[in-house]
């Protein structure tokens, strides 16, 4: 049997959190290096799978599988193909960054990263399995340290935040696990694999009925309008490393569920839905970026810039055409790194200035000019400027969606004007402008800081400028899914 | 045939001034002269290989607008996206690649005198390098997505150098100003090109062309064009979304020159050359880009006659000549509508370079403050006068033969009201220009200031830009034998007949606009504040710009901060009000619920007792019997 | 002659008494001793019914001397409970032994 490297993948994180249980308390610098390792050697185990993927050969690679609980048909299954792949590389490079970008933590730093790390393996795992059964497991691993790190670790209101997202996360989980015990008991087939679920053709009621459930399940966690107030208040609580892997990864596992599980499982609900989904998806990105524009705190505006944004995933996965939902998934990529680089910006400046209001700011260029910098191109990238990976992704998302709901693709590209108006806007009010002797005293980062920041520029900037990296992959995973499963349905929308 | 230093390494072109903007934001930083130096080299690179290809142009005939050479390589190459990164050579492409290596290099060397003492000096030149890296790619462009990939970086550039004086407040609105301005214009120009993608599946000009042809949906292509022309609306600066460039000014005055005068603002023109056949096949697009832009011209001709800051004064003569080039395309002429690209750069680049050496020396900006500054800068004052003899259309001066040119078709075409129009903006032209010239460099100090003449770097642009601008013309002009018109043309080349008629009275009209201003301005046989005060609502309604900003401040602030509101406290109070209100039915339910445990375990005792004896009675009933 | 009947009775009574004694008194002694009669009741009824209806057999008398060892433990640790509780609080009023509400 060949090395594991996807198992490798999920256990170095856990390996990490067993490292950190035997190091004291007090050996904080000896723990970040060690989450540091665990972080990093995922980060190069994805990109060895990433471009050992062989593109040619296609579907589900590196399986392993090892059944576990075989009376219920619940088995150990990790493989990865075209879709999950760049989501992984995402989740490792947020990661990475996020454990540099909390390298400044003095506060119970052991608990910390203990958390931190377990969560990210939650998220691993749900990128990973392939089994239904396990893909509920990893979420809710995912789910459970979110809360504490709100709790315990986060700032402004956090223990309501904490509280509203985990109940709004496990509310959406709920109706996802109606769906997948449903579909389990429907096929009696006595498996949990995804693949194996897929192949089957299911009556049209049930497809319906149960694309509704996973609608509003992974609703919940995408979010979608009015699903969506728990994701700015979490990420406004949420300490910076978190914000960054909640923002960055987490919101993605509800467009990779219903990517994953949903429209190729259900196409005939899925056409039935899209158009319910396109109309809220519209709201989310007009509405999202005009409640983002009224703001007062840098990290509210960033937070209802994402669900802004993940309406553009929505779309496209309501598009269900290849290009569009290739676009949903590169959108995930792309927003995944776009929204971390700010929150770990925003976070360098709330730990020097205490505060996030807009309104304290003015001329901050002049102490900080690389976290403007740095601002400046995340913002450029929110805007979906060329050059920057977030271009191609909406756009693939315009042009497939285009073909199915003109309209409403209209509306959706006039949401790149109203971005322009809110990020132009915060970057005058914070960055531009006179010096302010306030914050004199404020040093720009430098060192372990600007780690994070360059590297999720670097991604954004590199993969713009070469999206084929990108694209191919995702449409090499997409593409046979579409084929198989959405062709034959004549796909149009309300509008 | 294809030999050609030019065509082979064609991808240096834009290249090398990238390689400018890495190296110094990344390198060089600290070091000044090293960044200048490389910006310079950069630029020269590209001038050079653009020279070569300009040669190959122009001497191998089988390079036609017709039959251009195409190189490209697939960018994104998915099920459902198709596209190229790529290069275009035809005249059209040579022409601009010229203009735009040409005054680059110009206005960098320029710039290493006029930014001398600036703390954000090397990063100017690694701006410059990017701008140039953009707008080159957009120029050797062969399909619609890199034109827009390209047309979105220039703006990124503009911004940033817009902003390049991030310290001043009015910088900073000026370039949000500037880009939120443009983005709502490319929101126009993106629905184009994904409808004509959508519907012809290529963003190739070529393959489009062939398409567009075959295609007999009118509706469609009309529709497409109408909103890919929203694109140079906002680049090019048309009514109404003009009202970024006069704000742009707060850019150092090189960037003035190079963005927002000779190049980046032209962009829009060129990709109404570019994409002709798209909009030529509509007759309702091209006439609505002939008016607009006849109005446009004339609209900023109108503003920039009260304006009194001399920057503000080029930014709306800028506008109304781009005006003028847009209303040539539409009138139908591409090569006219070019050409006054070509002389409008050289002259346009001239003037602000000119304003700038002004400033540089005086640090003044109203012309009213200024006077008699020729005596102490003669290099400077002459060129201002030779730019503004080319402006008005002076004969032989650049700007009379492409301007005659437009008025030529303007009138050979039928569009009588656009010819009187034009012809109207030209007296004003004349007019503003020299009330300009005439106020900043003749008569009396009015304020107290020192000039002194510019160094070398800054003159020397100044005086070849001169020579392009007195003789830059000649290459169009209707006596030259295989002119601009044989090479930049659309379907066939057309020979423009010399009209004596139109020459005779578009000089006449410029020279009646330059008299006017000598008797107002330095004769002061009639006084302008008396004219001021006797208009006085007209005089007041052109100064503000026919409110035109004022309409867009009330639009965006009570309007889309208004929505903006609405939607965050519906945010607020109503989406999280019904999750709150939710939470509240489930915590209330608990709050009550738990009365029912008193914590008495006698009261638990009985509830279970009575419980047994209720569910025994009702199992044993039927049992025992004497219910039924 | 004394028939299953009056076994029967006498141990309803006794449970009833027991049950009145364990709902109602407020002293936690009392209700220790209330439950002994309901089991004591129980222990009569286990006894009578074997007795009666399965001669010879003794399932009912084992099972009485089970439920009297479990009471035993029962009063046991009960009264364990209260004389700690008395330490604690100086009283044996369930009244007062509310800490599970609310």
């Amino acid at each position: 049997m060949s090395f594991p490297i996807l198992s490798s993948i999920l256990l170095a994180p856990v390996l990490g959190v067993l490292v950190i249980l035997f190091i004291p308390e007090k050996e904080d610098k000896i723990i970040k290096i060690v989450s540091a390792i665990a972080t990093g050697i995922t980060v190069i185990l994805s990109l060895i799978a990433y471009f050992a993927y062989d593109q040619s050969v296609g579907g589900l690679q590196f399986v392993e599988h090892i059944p576990w609980i075989e009376k219920l048909g619940v088995a150990y299954g990790l493989g990865v193909d075209g879709i999950s792949l760049p989501l992984v590389l995402l989740t490792a490079i947020v990661i990475f960054a996020g454990v540099f970008a909390s390298w400044g933590l003095e506060e119970r730093v052991k608990e910390f990263f203990i958390f931190l790390l377990a969560l990210v393996a939650g998220v691993f795992g749900v990128f990973l399995t392939t089994d239904l059964f396990f893909f509920y497991l990893f979420f809710e691993v995912a789910v459970i340290p979110m809360y504490i790190l709100i709790g315990v670790w986060g700032s402004t209101n956090k223990e309501y935040a904490a509280m509203k997202l985990t109940l709004y996360l496990l509310v959406g989980s709920a109706f996802a696990l109606i769906a997948i015990i449903a579909v389990y008991l429907y096929t009696g087939l006595g498996t949990f694999d995804i693949l194996t679920l897929t192949k089957q053709t299911y009556d049209v009621g049930f497809q319906k009925f149960a694309f509704f459930l996973l609608m509003i399940g992974f609703g919940f966690l995408v979010p979608m309008w009015p699903l969506h107030t728990w994701s700015p208040d979490g990420h406004v609580a949420a300490p910076t490393a978190v914000s960054m892997l909640h923002a960055g990864v987490l919101m993605k596992l509800g467009g990779y569920g219903l990517v994953r599980a949903g429209i190729f499982m259900f196409p005939e609900g899925a056409k039935f839905w899209a158009p319910v989904i396109a109309g809220l998806c519209i709201v989310n990105v007009v509405y999202g970026a005009m409640v983002a524009m009224a703001q007062k705190d840098l990290k509210f505006v960033i937070g209802y810039s994402s669900v802004s944004h993940m309406g553009y995933v929505l779309l496209g996965v309501a598009a269900l055409n290849t290009l569009s939902i290739s676009g949903a998934v590169a959108q995930m990529f792309a927003h995944g790194i776009m929204t971390a680089l700010f929150f770990a910006l925003v976070g360098n400046i709330y730990n020097k200035a205490h505060t996030r209001m807009i309104a304290d700011f003015g001329g901050l260029a002049h102490q900080m000019p690389r976290v403007a910098v740095g601002f400046v191109i995340a913002g450029l990238a929110s805007l979906g400027l060329p050059g920057l990976v977030n271009f191609v992704a909406e756009y693939s998302i315009f042009v497939g969606a285009f073909r199915v709901y003109p309209a409403l693709a209209v509306l959706a590209v006039s949401g790149i004007v109203i971005t322009a108006t809110y990020v132009l806007r915060v970057v005058q009010k914070v960055f531009y402008g006179p010096r302010n002797p306030r914050w004199d005293d404020l040093e720009d980062a430098k060192g372990v800081e600007m780690v994070p920041i360059v590297i999720l520029c670097a991604v954004l900037l590199f993969l713009g400028f070469f999206p084929s990296l990108l694209m191919d992959m995702i449409n090499n995973g997409v593409d046979p899914f579409v084929i198989d499963y959405l062709s034959t349905l004549e796909i149009g929308g309300m509008f | 045939m294809m030999e050609s230093i030019g065509i082979k390494y064609i991808w240096l072109v834009p290249l090398a001034p990238l390689v400018a903007f890495i190296l110094i934001s990344l390198l060089f930083k600290r070091f000044k002269m090293l960044s200048a130096v490389t910006a310079i080299v950069s630029m020269a690179i590209s001038f050079i290989l653009s020279l070569d290809i300009l040669r190959l142009v122009l001497t191998n005939h089988e390079i036609t607008m017709n039959n251009p050479i195409e190189i490209a390589v697939p960018w994104i190459d998915i099920n459902g996206l198709f596209i190229e990164a790529g290069a275009l050579i035809d005249p059209l492409t040579a022409g601009m690649l010229f203009v735009v290596t040409f005054i680059s290099l110009l206005v960098t060397i320029y710039s290493v005198g006029y930014m001398h003492d600036d703390p954000g000096f090397s990063r100017f030149f690694s701006y410059l390098g990017l701008f140039v890296f953009s707008m080159l790619g957009l120029v050797i462009a062969n399909n619609y997505f890199q034109m827009f990939f390209f047309w979105e970086l220039v703006g990124l550039c503009s911004y940033l150098l817009i902003g390049f004086y991030y310290y001043k407040n009015s910088a900073a609105d000026a370039n949000k100003k500037a880009f939120i301005t443009n983005r709502v214009a490319d929101f126009g120009f993106m629905l184009g090109i994904i409808i004509l993608f959508v519907n012809f599946d290529t963003f190739n000009f070529g393959k489009l062309a062939e398409a567009i042809n075959a295609s007999s949906d009118l509706a469609l292509i009309t529709l497409a064009g109408i909103l890919v022309f929203v694109g140079p609306i906002g680049k090019s600066g048309q009514f109404p979304l003009h009202v970024w460039l006069p704000d742009a000014m707060e850019g150092p005055t090189p960037v003035s020159a190079l963005i927002h005068a000779a190049t980046m603002v032209a962009a829009g023109v060129y990709l109404l050359a570019r994409g002709f056949i798209l909009f030529a096949s509509s007759t309702t697009t091209i006439t609505f880009i002939a008016y607009l832009g006849g109005f446009t011209a004339l609209f900023a001709a109108t503003i920039a006659v009260t304006q009194r800051d001399f920057k503000r004064i080029l930014a709306f003569s800028t506008l109304s000549q781009l005006g003028y080039m847009v209303m040539a395309i539409g009138i139908g002429s591409l090569t006219a509508g070019m050409f006054h690209l070509t002389t409008h750069a050289f002259f346009k680049a001239l003037m602000f370079l000119c304003a700038g050496s002004v400033i540089h020396a005086l640090h003044k900006q109203d012309i009213f403050e200024m006077g008699g500054v020729f005596k102490e800068m003669k290099i400077t004052g002459t060129c201002m006068v030779i730019g503004g003899l080319a402006i008005a259309g002076i004969p032989p001066f650049a700007g009379f033969w492409s301007k005659d040119e437009i008025l030529l078709t303007a009138k050979a075409n039928g569009f009588t009201l656009l010819y009187i129009m034009a012809s109207i903006t030209a007296f004003l032209t004349a007019f503003y220009m020299f009330r300009l010239i005439f106020l900043a460099f003749f008569g009396e100090k009015r304020s107290d200031f020192h000039a002194h003449e510019s160094p070398l770097t800054m003159t020397i642009p100044l005086i070849i830009l001169a020579v392009f601008s007195i003789f830059g013309g000649f290459i169009g002009a209707p006596f030259v034998e295989h002119g601009y018109a044989s090479y930049v043309y659309f379907g066939e080349p057309h020979h423009p007949t010399p009209d004596l008629m139109v020459m005779v009275s578009s000089t006449l009209v410029a020279v009646a606009g330059i008299f006017l201003a000598w008797l107002i301005y330095i004769k002061k046989a009639i006084s302008a504040e008396k004219i001021a005060t006797q208009f006085a609502p007209i005089y007041k309604f052109l100064y503000n710009k026919w409110y035109i900003d004022e309409i867009y401040a009330w639009f965006f602030n009570k309007i889309v901060l208004g929505i903006s509101n609405v939607f965050n406290w519906c945010d607020r109070y109503i989406v999280d009000g019904i999750a709150h209100s939710i939470a509240w039915i489930i915590r209330t339910s608990g709050y009550k619920g738990r009365y029912l445990h008193t914590g008495s375990l006698q009261t638990y005792g009985l509830v279970i007792f009575t419980a047994v004896v209720v569910i025994t009675l009702f199992l044993a009933g039927p049992v025992v019997g004497g219910v039924q | 002659m004394i028939t299953l009947n009056h076994y029967l009775l006498l141990s309803a009574i006794l449970f009833c008494i027991g049950l009145y004694g364990a709902l109602s008194k407020k002293n936690a002694i009392a209700i220790l001793i209330s439950i002994e009669l309901m089991l004591n009741a129980v222990n009569v009824n286990l006894v009578a019914i074997t007795k009666f209806l399965t001669p010879g057999d003794i399932t009912g008398q084992i099972f009485a001397l089970f439920v009297i060892v479990v009471a035993a433990c029962e009063v046991a640790l009960g009264l364990a409970i209260v004389v700690a509780i008395y330490r604690d609080r100086s009283t044996v009023e369930v009244e007062n032994l509310d800490w599970l509400k609310w």
